[in-house]
């Protein structure tokens, strides 16, 4: 039997078909995608793929599959669509099971009525939690509560020989054996394929205050930024959006609680942000979108991460080395967090959309360099094949040896997702 | 890596010894039988095993010798801070090292604007607070031991404690670690940034219970002081009604700061103890504590207090003040060791429910002590479902301590049975290790396996802790047939 009728026996034959130009991964084709409906299904795909020796890729509503570097063989790609169901809401336990391919905002209305919330928000439209796990995607609420990790409290993966195995658990408190899912974490697929995934989830907030305030420089608004994250103010979040280092940057503050808690944390937040502080009840248009992509967008996207209190350096930098090789910015920050999302384009005096890929390439290798200091690290997350090709979107990365050596025991074919992660994993 | 003998002969040792001597401070490396035999236990003080070689490091570059050098005889090493941990994680080995870390004690750094300090392992988890409090900031993780257990000690159980309920565990409070590896190898993982590159190998070590390697240096997480934190506590009947105010509360979306629990049994050996003067009478007692802005906490407190008079609690008080609240912290902070004077002995059970099961499961417990006669104090953290069972019991009494330990083991199978776990903060460690194949199946703890083996392919970094059944790491496993427990309790079904 070959490759697709094996993989037509276990899910269907609806539900497999050879790849098309529009199911590349980063410009790669798949032979195959398949989308299986279960645990049981990905299984039995995975032995298929094994014995095949297929090389597996994942995608969820494809919304990050551009991060990363381009998959080193992809011969089968797993669609998740088929798999979105909210398996359990123990609402009095604040858990939550659900499988990969439940988009978060189908989640958020699932869980709205019981007034709860899976407290992740990154912007990306459609993203799956499966996807979100994979790319350790955040928006402005990590401020309040953290990232994937801080949330995740269970997992079943299965691994590229087929094993399927579980972590952790749905109870919040929990320290029986090695936290796996951890790995799973921003592994971009490479240590296998993640079918389940139980969260812990928060109470969703009574009402809402946000402050904005308007920056000149860097200056104010690494000054602002930590005049609000040493206060004793529990912000929701604290963006800066910054879309053009030649106009001014807007600081904006989101407080939640009870009405009155809210209202009083708002008004010590307008207090401390100084005149021109505006209070009001909605997010500002945008709200923690990602400054690239989309319909007119920068083509390039960056991640930039480093200490918290190195918001103004971080800028600055980016600034001057941008400048030198004639592009232009624009900036998201989640300023409390020390992570800002850089778009990269062409300055309008330099022509070419995109810009050239060596001023790209250079810019992100300069910048590296000079955020190394604060603990940085610099993350091309979209990029055209002829800027990966320049330069490694990830970076040097300390303990990498450590990485290949796990990689290696969870898949030692190197078949799931290969060469997509840190040093060619 | 060099190593001279794959299997231990009787000048292995002997060799090491000398070797580590000639590499470390004389005063560094112990062998005298009855010297090592102060470090033969931890907190669970009745399993001892005396080491043939104790290292007292100072220093990352010692840490590294020492393993470098057991690496290259073959010999097993456990790492071990202040020893205060009640799984036996830090059980040393007979015929390997153990590495005291608690002389590296120093505060590297403290970085308030990065909400940051850097710490050596053998930092007490209360010495970091005490550092920050001045400027207003402290360590949120605060497992009752924190007066006397080291930050790597925390760092290698995942310690928890009382305010983890809002706060979270020491992996959410730790950025950064050095670490030396099995091989002698020194990584840094993570760092003051977050969000960095490849995986998450910080979140894989921190709770792998010492058997990953030896964290050598502890980038922590400063928080800012709350503006306001009010604490109640409230006396209730029976600890039904206790639990029916603490799923009014959290069903209010209130996220307190922390929530515990103590059944009549416990308040009585409170008392006699500390004379914490509880409500008279109590079949349950309950301290509620809100923190955070002002505004919140006070208008968060008063639906809290009024929860807690709707499901019967017949007295409530509310601490005016610091000394008060310390008082209330006081009954519940003793009661592991209050308990001894109700009984000569006791077992400090720790598992962990959905809370929602928590009336069911008491119940449970308090059949299970009908049944067997064997008498059960019970202390939780109410908010996130994790039990203190104490098991009480005479050792002088023939066959007690077998009974204690059979109740205390059933308390386990009761928590996995509603889907909760063997442990929520203590650990695995040695005790606990027959428990996992109960909690997981095997290709579960296969998995868990081969993280380990990543680390240590020869499995001499802390053996035969957390997991069941040692296994070599060229080995390729028997796969499972069948359902997964979990399935077949109807779990997986059913949560």
């Amino acid at each position: 039997m070959d490759a697709l009728a094996s993989l037509h026996k276990v899910c269907g034959e609806e539900h497999v078909r050879p790849g098309a130009a529009a199911d590349a991964v980063d410009g790669v084709v798949p032979a195959y995608v398949a989308a299986p409906a279960s645990t049981d299904e990905i299984r039995e795909l995975v032995l298929v793929a094994r014995d095949a020796g297929l090389r597996v890729g994942v995608r969820g509503a494809s919304s990050k599959l551009g991060w990363g570097m381009p998959p080193a063989g992809l011969d089968l790609l797993l669609e998740l669509s088929r798999q979105d169901r909210v398996l359990e809401h123990a609402a009095g336990d604040l858990v939550v099971r659900v499988e990969p391919g439940v988009r978060l905002v189908a989640l958020r209305e699932q869980l709205a009525p019981a007034r709860q919330q899976l407290a992740l928000d990154p912007p990306e439209p459609g993203a799956t939690v499966g996807g979100v796990i994979g790319a350790n995607a955040s928006g402005p609420s990590r401020l309040l509560y953290g990232t994937a990790r801080d949330l995740l409290i269970g997992i079943t993966v299965v691994l590229a020989d087929g094993t399927v195995a579980r972590a952790g658990g749905k109870v919040v408190k929990n320290v029986a054996g090695y936290d796996i899912g951890k790995l799973y974490i921003g592994a971009v697929g490479t240590l296998g394929l993640v079918t389940e995934a139980i969260f812990r989830l928060h109470p969703v907030p009574a009402a809402r205050r946000v402050v904005t305030v308007e920056v000149a420089t860097a200056a104010d608004a690494g000054r602002l930024t930590q005049l609000v994250t040493d206060s004793q103010l529990v912000p929701t979040a604290l963006e800066l959006d910054w879309p053009d280092p030649a106009g001014p940057g807007r600081l904006t503050v989101v407080v939640e609680g009870i009405e009155p808690g809210a209202t009083a944390q708002a008004e010590s937040a307008a207090g401390l942000l100084g005149g021109g502080a505006e209070i009001t009840d909605t997010v500002p248009a945008g709200w923690g979108q990602r400054p690239y992509g989309g319909e007119t967008g920068p083509a390039i996207g960056l991640k930039v991460s480093a200490e918290p209190a190195a918001l103004r350096p971080v800028l600055d930098a980016l600034w001057r080395v941008a400048d030198l090789h004639h592009l232009a910015t624009a900036v998201r920050s989640s300023a409390g967090s020390g992570v800002s999302y850089v778009g990269l384009g062409a300055a309008a005096d330099a022509g070419r959309a995109g810009g050239p890929a060596v001023e790209i390439a250079a810019t992100v290798i300069e910048l590296r360099a000079a955020v190394a200091p604060y603990d940085g690290s610099v993350v091309v997350l979209q990029a055209p094949p002829e800027v990966k090709r320049l330069v490694d979107v990830w970076g040097p990365v300390p303990a990498v040896e450590l990485m290949r050596r796990i990689k290696d025991r969870f898949d030692p074919e190197h078949r799931m997702s290969p060469g997509r992660f840190v040093g060619g994993i | 890596m060099d190593r001279d003998a794959t299997i231990l002969d009787v000048m292995t040792l002997p060799v090491l010894a000398a070797r580590l001597r000639a590499a470390l401070p004389a005063r560094a490396v112990l062998t005298d039988h009855a010297q090592c035999r102060t470090y033969e236990c931890d907190g669970l003080a009745h399993f001892t095993v005396t080491p043939a070689i104790v290292v007292l490091v100072e220093t990352p570059e010692q840490v590294q010798t020492t393993v470098r050098l057991c690496a290259q005889s073959g010999v097993p090493f456990v790492a071990r801070g202040s020893g205060t941990g009640l799984s036996g994680g830090a059980l040393p080995v007979a015929d390997g090292v153990l590495i005291v870390t608690s002389r590296m004690n120093s505060i590297l750094e403290v970085d308030i604007p990065n909400h940051r300090a850097v710490v050596e392992p053998g930092v007490i988890n209360l010495w970091v607070t005490r550092e920050v409090a001045p400027q207003g900031y402290y360590f949120a993780p605060d497992p009752s031991s924190q007066l006397v257990c080291s930050i790597g000690g925390n760092v290698a159980e995942n310690s928890g404690g009382a305010h983890c309920l809002k706060y979270g565990f020491t992996t959410n409070h730790v950025t950064g670690a050095k670490v030396v590896l099995p091989d002698g190898e020194l990584v840094t993982l993570g760092g003051k940034a977050t969000d960095h590159p490849g995986y998450d190998v910080l979140g894989a070590f921190v709770g792998s219970e010492g058997t990953l390697g030896i964290a050598t240096e502890v980038t922590v997480r400063l928080m800012r002081r709350p503006e306001a934190v009010q604490t109640l506590l409230a006396g209730f009947a029976g600890t039904d009604e206790a639990g029916a105010a603490v799923s009014e509360i959290i069903a209010a979306g209130i996220v307190p700061a922390a929530v515990e629990m103590m059944d009549a049994l416990a308040i009585e050996a409170a008392e006699a103890a500390v004379h914490c003067g509880y409500p008279a009478g109590a079949g349950a007692v309950l301290i509620v504590e809100l923190d955070g802005p002002a505004a919140e906490v006070a208008h968060s407190f008063a639906d809290v207090e009024r929860m807690c008079s709707a499901n019967g609690a017949f007295e409530i008080r509310i601490a005016a003040d610091e000394d008060e609240r310390t008082l209330f912290w006081k009954g519940r902070k003793s009661a592991f060791a209050a308990v001894g004077r109700i009984s000569p002995d006791y077992l400090v059970q720790d598992g962990v429910i959905p809370r929602t099961a928590l009336s069911e499961v008491l119940s449970r417990i308090a059949a299970l002590s009908g049944e067997t006669g064997v008498r059960v104090a019970n202390v939780f953290h109410a908010g996130d479902g994790n039990l203190h069972p104490l098991v009480l019991f005479d050792g002088s009494v023939p066959d007690q301590d077998v009974r204690a330990e059979a109740v205390a083991g059933a308390i386990l199978d009761i928590c996995i049975e509603y889907g909760g776990s063997i442990t929520g903060e203590h650990g695995v460690g040695h005790e606990k290790r027959k428990f996992m194949g109960r909690m997981y199946a095997e290709p579960d703890l296969d998995t868990m396996q081969l993280l380990r083996c990543a680390f240590d392919p020869d499995g001499r970094c802390n053996p035969g802790k957390v997991f069941p059944t040692p296994r070599l790491c060229g080995e390729l496993p028997a796969r499972r047939k069948g359902v997964h427990p979990w399935q077949e309790a109807g779990l997986a079904e059913v949560f």
